[in-house]
């Protein structure tokens, strides 16, 4: 690991001056992920600004009656909470699918959203990759690529968001609060997360030194019948192959509200809005389900090794719909 | 450039102040500056558990903690489990079940069934609960894998130490 200077700033403006002021300090919260990467080589910063402690870890009602989540929230604090598991059990689901119980109770809610992707070649020192060495290629265009993008990949890059988390934020339509050298922002968490593009090495429209101090989630009715299902290579401990963020509202048979975002699709977390707009108003039978799924799927690109997770991810849109509908008979 | 710095540590109830690199993580400074051997090294990559100890009474893994960043934190190893000469109900029932045959990932695996139970009490659900909403979990062994899934045992006890935990957790 490259040595560094490690500080912990009293207050928020302080650690957004640090970061500003030296193009190679970087944000450190829990450090499940950026810790492993340093001593991978991946990430190599000369200062760490320790912010873990800096912004809030509490999770408050909004005046709407949806919640702000402190950028400091554990991912087992979040997951535990009574609000979260009763007005969004998507999100108390994800979170617990995530990870195991000892980085739960580490990880914070910032860190979890700029987590790096787990793409093979990013973290193989030896290997070309855009997103860890810009312009050396990517290896995992036709090599190894099962785990990949099927939705928004580049000749750069193709590599997947791997968070739960996020997934769940997604389809209840998550805004991320930040601070930054030019103040604070609020944006869409459909919008934080930038398309590889011909820059694959920046994850994030964030700019230097703009730390996520919060996550407000919207009033959200539909939200209450709402669940998470992850697919993946063994029951648990491990990254979505595809996974499936679900809420659903039907009243007389007709969908009123639908929210569906995909994990482990694209270098995001993907809002499936062409499904949800297909669904609305319509009824709410497994014909419908499966044709939106389709019309969402039908732009899906997937690469040499990993055709599977179209089919996988329209079975499991489906199912979970159909769950969700029997819930609300 | 700065990267030495003094720490203090609270590991087992003691205090010691030391000067380390900040590239340290807790679990190097535990074992190869405190001698605090219990947290062992698996992979080093927050994977397979065997590192987990209890810090501020939460289970969590030493390898991919920096020790500069955790100086106020209360840590707990296996080790500091007993007390003095008697042991925790948890290395009772590991004994008595068996519940390892190298032992290298026992002190992880008792670290993070201490944790769990603590969760547990406290009513957390895991994603294999069938009501996220219930008061009181229902530990049965799915309940039990699932919780433990981020303590790797490359010998196989899983079917003894389901049992030593069921049982410390008085089912």
């Amino acid at each position: 690991m490259r040595p560094f200077r490690y500080e912990r700033p009293g207050h928020l403006s302080e650690a957004v001056g640090l970061l500003t002021a030296d193009p190679g300090a970087t944000f450190l919260a829990a450090g499940t992920n950026l810790v492993d990467l340093m001593r991978l080589g991946v990430s190599t910063p000369d200062v760490l600004v320790d912010v873990r402690r800096l912004t809030s870890d509490r999770i408050e009602d909004l005046p709407d009656g949806g919640l702000r989540i402190g950028a400091g929230a554990t991912n087992s604090n979040l997951a535990a909470d009574r609000r979260i598991r009763r007005r969004y059990p998507v999100l108390a689901q994800a979170l617990l699918s995530a990870a195991s119980g000892q980085l739960r109770n580490m990880a914070t809610t910032g860190g979890n959203l700029l987590q790096r992707t787990r793409c093979p070649y990013f973290q193989d020192l030896t290997t070309p990759c855009n997103k860890r060495q810009p312009g050396s290629g990517c290896s995992a265009l036709h090599g190894h690529n099962r785990d990949l993008a099927v939705f928004g990949w580049s000749e750069t890059c193709c590599a997947t968001h791997p968070s739960d988390m996020a997934v769940a934020m997604t389809a209840l339509g998550a805004v991320v609060r930040t601070q930054g050298p030019v103040g604070e922002r609020a944006l869409p968490l459909t919008e934080l997360y930038r398309p590889p593009g011909d820059a694959p090495e920046r994850d994030t429209v964030l700019s230097h030194g703009e730390l996520i101090t919060a996550v407000d989630l919207p009033s959200l009715p539909s939200a209450a019948n709402s669940r998470y299902r992850k697919v993946r290579d063994r029951a648990s401990y491990a990254f979505a192959l595809v996974s499936v963020a679900a809420a659903l509202e039907v009243v007389d048979g007709m969908v009123r509200d639908v929210r569906l975002a995909l994990g482990g699709v694209a270098y995001k977390p993907w809002r499936a809005i062409r499904a949800e707009e297909s669904l609305r108003g319509a009824p709410a039978t497994a014909e419908r389900f499966r044709s939106a799924a389709a019309a969402e799927l039908a732009d899906a690109r997937p690469l040499q090794g990993n055709a599977f997770k179209v089919l996988l991810a329209r079975n499991v849109i489906v199912s979970v719909l159909l769950e969700l509908a029997e819930e609300q008979r | 450039m700065y990267t030495q710095t003094e720490v203090t540590l609270r590991v087992d109830g003691k205090e010691q102040r030391l000067t380390i690199d900040t590239r340290t993580t807790l679990l190097d400074a535990m074992r190869e500056l405190l001698g605090v051997t219990s947290p062992k090294k698996g992979c080093d990559h927050g994977q397979c558990g065997a590192c987990t100890v209890l810090l501020d009474g939460r289970r969590v893994i030493s390898c991919l903690a920096l020790a500069v960043a955790y100086q106020e934190a209360e840590i707990v190893t296996a080790a500091g489990l007993a007390d003095d000469e008697k042991l925790h109900p948890m290395q009772h029932a590991f004994i008595a079940h068996d519940a390892f045959q190298c032992g290298y990932c026992t002190p992880g695996q008792i670290c993070s069934a201490v944790g769990m139970l603590a969760e547990v009490e406290a009513g957390w659900p895991s994603v294999v609960s069938s009501d996220l909403e219930a008061d009181q979990v229902v530990l049965d062994d799915a309940e039990i894998a699932e919780r433990m899934s981020g303590n790797l045992c490359r010998c196989a006890a899983y079917a003894n130490i389901v049992p030593a935990l069921a049982e410390v957790a008085g089912r």
